[in-house]
């Protein structure tokens, strides 16, 4: 809302303050400066003057006068002029030398066309009224020559513009920013709104209200003999300028001013296009509206119309019919200001992707009682500056509204707030926002059933819940114009802010002790931690993919990773699905990376993936707001919703240890791919299976399948896949060579109990080496869990030291060596012991896997 | 061994053999250049086949009478020797060390930056910096779901279907506007979670990913983050409000650093209001004209930071707590715009777009 201060000093008397300090006080109400603009200020040294001559120049490829002007002084002067709209005799504004114009334009004498120009005739564009002008801004004859323009005109002004929140909608209007300005700086209010138009008998049209729920109150006022060619006055293009409209005919900016001044939407219909009597009611199967912008708009049955015998004429509060608006020739206006459903005027605006002034303070709420005060202002405008005659007779169709009272007990503002006002106080600040204050009353809130209401009507059984018992009770009826105030919160925000959040004390609350963070919260942050310490750099990539994601990563069809929710409006057409991998935003990252010059890149996501169910409902209910939802009903909730687990994944390229001074690096591969899922399953605090496995988006021989056990089968649960990335997805994303990638579920990893303690025995240790062949095609893993099992509770520890392939192992054979350590907690192992659970240990891994101890 | 006395075979025990052999093993030794030529004269003059070794042998030879004597002179000898070889033997070993020690200095300004660096990611950790400071005041925190129901985001919240204040959130609607789903557009669905499934007094805080169909710009991402905070208790106040964003102001940027409210609206809190940090940079001083400008503030002394007020009965009453007995408060701030102020980040594109040059710098913790 853009708010000329001028205008607004006409309802209030501002003490001497700059505009800065009128808009922080204001900010301090709630009605936040977003800027000011100064107009005007610098200009200067312009003036009245009379043309008393002129002479037209010959020889110029345009029109260009010499003219001699009259400006008060003792002679007149001469200025060379390029437009032509003016004759001798004409009054018109002069910048004389030394006159600074918008802008910081300078005007001097000088010497133009052959001729001395000591000054310039100016236009509207040239002083600041208007981006632009035909010509010469003509002033009326009787203008005193010689007077300050910026005075005359009022061209010295400042700007406020305020954002308003959607439920002041009374703020979208002069008067109801005023109301604010004068409550802020305990000035009077001088209320505009408060016009007493004169009682007059009969209609001025048939109208009726064939829907209640649309509209409760719905005016028409008429004149005739309107002159279409009458121009709107320079007062008033100057303020719908700075109020930020464009001026465009009389009659329409007539509606402009005096909704911006009220706050109250008007429409003017031509009178001769009506057909029989108005109806307002909602809209037919079938029914259209060819409107103001010349689009044929197919009507939907929830649609507020303003119809006459013909069908629709107009969308009510959104945008007018084409067919009865005024045109150039039109001389008998009707007039309609009403009052309309917010809601019912909110969805009909989104439905049609219409945002008009109109409909902004109708979905906002606007005062009830304007529609017979604002049509006369309208009708008193048009009359004095069109040169109509107003037509006896006004028609008000109304539906009887049930205000809302709201009794409340007087301290129940001070227990919100955390400090006391007084009863007077209380009273006195709802009484300032114009609210009728009475003792006594039963706690709660009644009414608001009218078509005004912004927010969830009230029903019974939630004005009971909402309202607040207590001692000293006042019960308040808010103002036509402030629709939202409903709950006794309402009422308490009013009186808090009027009294100024700047009073409230600070008091920290002694809530009760947490258990701190949950032990999944603790996990995923380690989880973080340990990744960046191995080297990872974390990215939050947008959670968006497409097709060419799930083609690019060569998921099969049936792949459960290509059950996707889709986006109704995504912000690109390429990616309107949610992710069910982290890996697409990973892979384009790490392409963006080495496409920066980051060659060497290892990077890590933490977040959630969007798994939908193949056999969820289609659609989340929306439930009551007026109780707590039954457990049944919120678990319809969750089964719309996608599973959404936590998956942590990695990738990385090129070097992953660096060359340097001291030799050779060493690349990325599938090894440390696999060694990030070791790493975050050891912060994670679970042991991780590894074992080979075929899956896409991997090489298919070198893919580990990631597991852990399930504590309660005991059997082998899939938690993810690591490896090097298959070259077809290495092209498809433009990867580096060799790119490898992790991808786990930590959601499925189940979380630690406490850690156990080791015992740590101070006895020897005995170490065997045993070197077994095996058939090459045999996972290590394999083997290690064979020996771990046959060794027994002696054995310490155990490391593959050694993997060969040759001739000496026979072909299609490895070689795997081993370092087993054992050690017992209460004695020194003898020879035969460690001897014994080593050949156990072997045995077993040649029962599992046929491993072959070599040297035997 | 022979009782008989030979003239020829004591020679060696004349005081001038002795001394001799004495004068010779002390040359040696000072002539020694190293530790190996110093083991060369220790074996040729201390060893047992050395001059005052076998000289010693032959004391058993001499009458009893000369044997004293010549045991004290050999002894004599002996001693000097020996004292000559340890000192002879630190010296050496003393330049040795100086020497070794030189020969292996090294330029340990070399780099070593074989393994690689990594990062976590500002957005993350300062989520966490947040949650903790709660924490530490006893909250606890909440988490919820970044695909939610509408009824969650919106309904719950006293955001009714068609107020205004809903279609300013420009939702992602999931599969079609009437599945009842969206991408949350505020992570305050959370606080209605929180209230279903906890006792109360409910005291939590909630970071994570929020949504809106914005344009990526410097100052717009269409997925961010926000952290919510929700306090549900008996007698809670705006007072309590104040007072508890205050210590988060102070805990997250010093002390003195306090909020500032001013009245705005948000359907689920009634009274609400915008809150203001006091800039940690200028502590306002630079908004007194005259004072020098302060970026971070751009001058206005106060940071706009997030909202807050007191819960709407509304929302207490879909989440079937009882308004008259329970009354709470909630607040909310972007993370990003944290971010921006906290740590001059200017660009948020450089936040989503995972340049490790952007990250790496943040390290471990914000």
């Amino acid at each position: 809302m853009k708010v000329p201060l001028s205008w607004l000093r006409e309802y209030v008397d501002l003490p001497a303050v700059t505009a800065h300090e009128v808009a922080d006080k204001l900010t301090a109400g709630g009605l936040k400066l977003e800027s000011i603009t100064a107009h005007g200020h610098e200009i200067k040294n312009v003036v009245v003057g009379r043309v008393l001559a002129i002479e037209e120049l010959a020889g110029f490829k345009k029109p260009i006068r010499h003219c001699r002007v009259e400006v008060g002084e003792a002679a007149p002067r001469e200025i060379v002029c390029g437009a032509v709209n003016f004759v001798e005799g004409d009054v018109v504004p002069v910048a004389l030398p030394g006159a600074v114009l918008p802008g910081g334009f300078e005007i001097a004498s000088r010497k133009t066309y052959g001729r001395l120009s000591d000054g310039m005739i100016c236009s509207e564009a040239e002083l600041g009224i208007a981006e632009s002008s035909p010509g010469i801004l003509l002033l009326p004859q009787d203008t005193p020559i010689g007077a300050d323009v910026v005075e005359l005109l009022g061209l010295r002004d400042d700007v406020l513009e305020l954002e308003i929140t959607p439920d002041r909608g009374y703020a979208l209007s002069i008067r109801g920013v005023a109301r604010e300005a004068a409550i802020a700086f305990g000035v009077p209010f001088r209320d505009p709104g408060t016009v007493e138009p004169p009682v007059v008998e009969g209609e001025s049209w048939p109208a009726s209200i064939g829907d209640p729920t649309a509209c409760d109150r719905f005016v028409l006022r008429s004149v005739s003999g309107f002159d279409p060619a009458a121009e709107s006055p320079l007062w008033m293009r100057l303020r719908l300028v700075r109020a930020g409209m464009r001026p465009v005919s009389l009659a329409v900016d007539v509606t402009n001013y005096i909704m911006l001044e009220l706050g109250q939407p008007l429409h003017a219909f031509d009178r001769s296009r009506l057909s029989g009597g108005i109806v307002v009611r909602r809209a037919r199967a079938g029914e259209t509206l060819e409107t103001l912008d010349h689009v044929v708009r197919k009507l939907n049955e929830d649609d507020i119309l303003i119809t006459d015998d013909s069908g629709p004429i107009s969308m009510a509060g959104t945008m007018g019919g084409l067919h009865t608006e005024i045109s150039g020739t039109s001389g008998d206006i009707v007039i309609e200001a009403a009052h309309f459903s917010a809601t019912g005027i909110a969805r009909e605006s989104r439905r049609h992707n219409l945002v008009s002034e109109a409909s902004k303070r109708f979905e906002r709420g606007v005062d009830r009682e304007l529609p017979l005060i604002a049509s006369w202002r309208a009708v008193q405008l048009l009359v004095e500056l069109g040169g109509a005659t107003a037509e006896p007779g006004v028609t008000h169709a109304q539906v009887e509204a049930d205000p809302v009272t709201i009794t409340i007990p007087a301290g129940h503002p001070g227990r919100v707030a955390g400090l006391p006002y007084t009863r007077e106080t209380v009273v006195r600040r709802l009484e300032q926002v114009g609210c009728t204050v009475a003792d006594g009353g039963v706690a709660g809130v009644r009414g608001g059933q009218g078509v005004a209401a912004t927010g969830v009507v009230t029903s019974g059984d939630l004005a009971d819940k909402l309202a607040v018992q207590g001692d000293d009770l006042i019960t308040v009826t808010p103002p036509t114009w402030r629709p939202d105030l409903t709950d006794p919160n309402d009422l308490a925000e009013e009186v808090i802010r009027l009294e100024g959040y700047e009073h409230l004390p600070s008091v920290l609350p002694a809530a009760p002790a947490g258990a701190g963070l949950t032990e999944g919260q603790r996990r995923r942050r380690r989880t973080g931690r340990a990744l960046a310490a191995a080297g990872y750099v974390e990215v939050l990539s947008y959670p968006f993919i497409g097709e060419r994601d799930l083609d690019a990563l060569q998921l099969p069809e049936g792949d459960a990773r290509r059950r996707v929710t889709r986006l109704v409006n995504p912000l690109s057409e390429d990616e309107p699905f949610m992710r069910t991998t982290l890996l697409p935003g990973l892979l384009k990252t790490l392409v963006r990376n080495v496409g920066r010059g980051f060659g060497d890149v290892a990077l890590f996501e933490i977040g959630l993936v969007y798994r939908p169910e193949a056999d969820a409902p289609a659609a989340a209910p929306v439930l009551a707001v007026d109780r707590r939802p039954t457990s049944a009903e919120l678990a319809e909730i969750e089964q719309a919703l996608p599973r959404q687990p936590l998956r942590v994944a990695v990738v990385l390229a090129g070097e992953f240890e660096r060359s340097g001074w001291w030799g050779a690096g060493r690349q990325a591969s599938w090894a440390d791919a696999v060694e990030a899922a070791r790493t975050l399953a050891r912060a994670a605090g679970v042991e991780l299976g590894v074992g080979q496995d075929q899956h896409e988006p991997w090489h298919p021989g070198r893919c580990a399948v990631l597991t852990v056990t399930d504590a309660a089968t005991g059997e082998q649960v899939t938690v993810g896949h690591a490896g090097e990335l298959h070259p077809r997805v290495i092209e498809a994303y433009g990867l580096p060579p060799r790119t490898a990638a992790m991808e786990l579920e930590l959601s499925a990893l189940s979380l630690p109990g406490p850690v156990q303690t080791p015992a740590v025995s101070a006895y020897p240790v005995a170490t065997q080496d045993v070197a077994l062949t095996v058939p090459v095609d045999t996972p290590v893993a394999e083997v290690e869990s064979a020996l771990r099992a046959g060794a027994g509770e002696l054995l310490e520890s155990i490391r593959l030291f050694d993997v060969y392939t040759g001739e000496q192992v026979g072909e299609g054979n490895k070689s795997l060596a081993y370092s087993l350590r054992f050690r017992a907690a209460d004695r020194t192992l003898t020879v035969e012991e460690t001897t014994a659970a080593r050949d156990a240990a072997v045995a077993r891994a040649a029962e599992r896997t046929g491993a072959q101890l070599r040297g035997a | 061994m022979s009782n008989t006395y030979d003239p020829v075979e004591v020679t060696p025990l004349h005081a001038d053999e002795v001394g001799r052999a004495q004068a010779d093993a002390l040359a040696a030794i000072a002539a020694a250049r190293d530790l190996e030529d110093l083991k060369k004269a220790r074996l040729a003059h201390a060893g047992d086949r050395s001059p005052i070794a076998l000289a010693n042998r032959e004391i058993g030879a001499l009458p009893p009478a000369a044997r004293a004597e010549a045991g004290k002179r050999i002894g004599t000898a002996r001693k000097a020797i020996g004292e000559a070889l340890a000192a002879r033997q630190a010296e050496l070993e003393a330049e040795r060390d100086a020497r070794v020690l030189v020969e292996e200095t090294v330029d340990v300004s070399l780099p070593w930056d074989r393994a690689p660096r990594g990062a976590r990611h500002p957005l993350t950790t300062l989520q966490e910096r947040i949650a903790d400071a709660f924490v530490a005041m006893g909250y606890e925190v909440a988490e919820g779901p970044e695909l939610e129901a509408e009824w969650f985001n919106f309904d719950a919240l006293n955001i009714a279907p068609d107020h205004p204040a809903r279609s300013d959130h420009d939702t992602f609607f999931v599969e079609s506007t009437e599945s009842g789903k969206v991408l949350r557009t505020q992570t305050s669905p959370v606080q209605i979670r929180a209230l279903l499934a906890r006792p109360l007094p409910v005291y939590v805080v909630s970071p994570g990913k929020t949504f809106r169909t914005d344009e990526l710009d410097a100052t717009h991402t269409p997925v961010f983050h926000q952290v919510e905070g929700l306090a549900i208790d008996k007698g809670l106040t705006m007072a309590h409000l104040k007072g508890t964003l205050d210590r988060f102001a102070e805990v997250m940027f010093g002390e003195g650093i306090r909020t500032r409210f001013r009245p705005n609206y948000f359907p689920f809190t009634e009274p609400s209001a915008e809150m203001d940090l006091l800039c940690f940079v200028c502590r306002g001083s630079s908004a007194v004209p005259g004072n020098p400008a302060c970026r971070t503030c751009k001058s206005e002394g106060w940071i706009e930071w997030g909202g807050c007020g007191m819960v709407n009965p509304r929302v207490l009453i879909a989440c079937g707590v009882d308004p008259s007995v329970y009354s709470g408060f909630a607040f909310g701030m972007g993370i990003e715009r944290t971010l921006m102020f906290r740590h001059n980040a200017e660009d948020m594109r450089d936040m989503v777009e995972g340049d490790v040059r952007f990250t790496l710098p943040f390290g471990m913790e914000v």
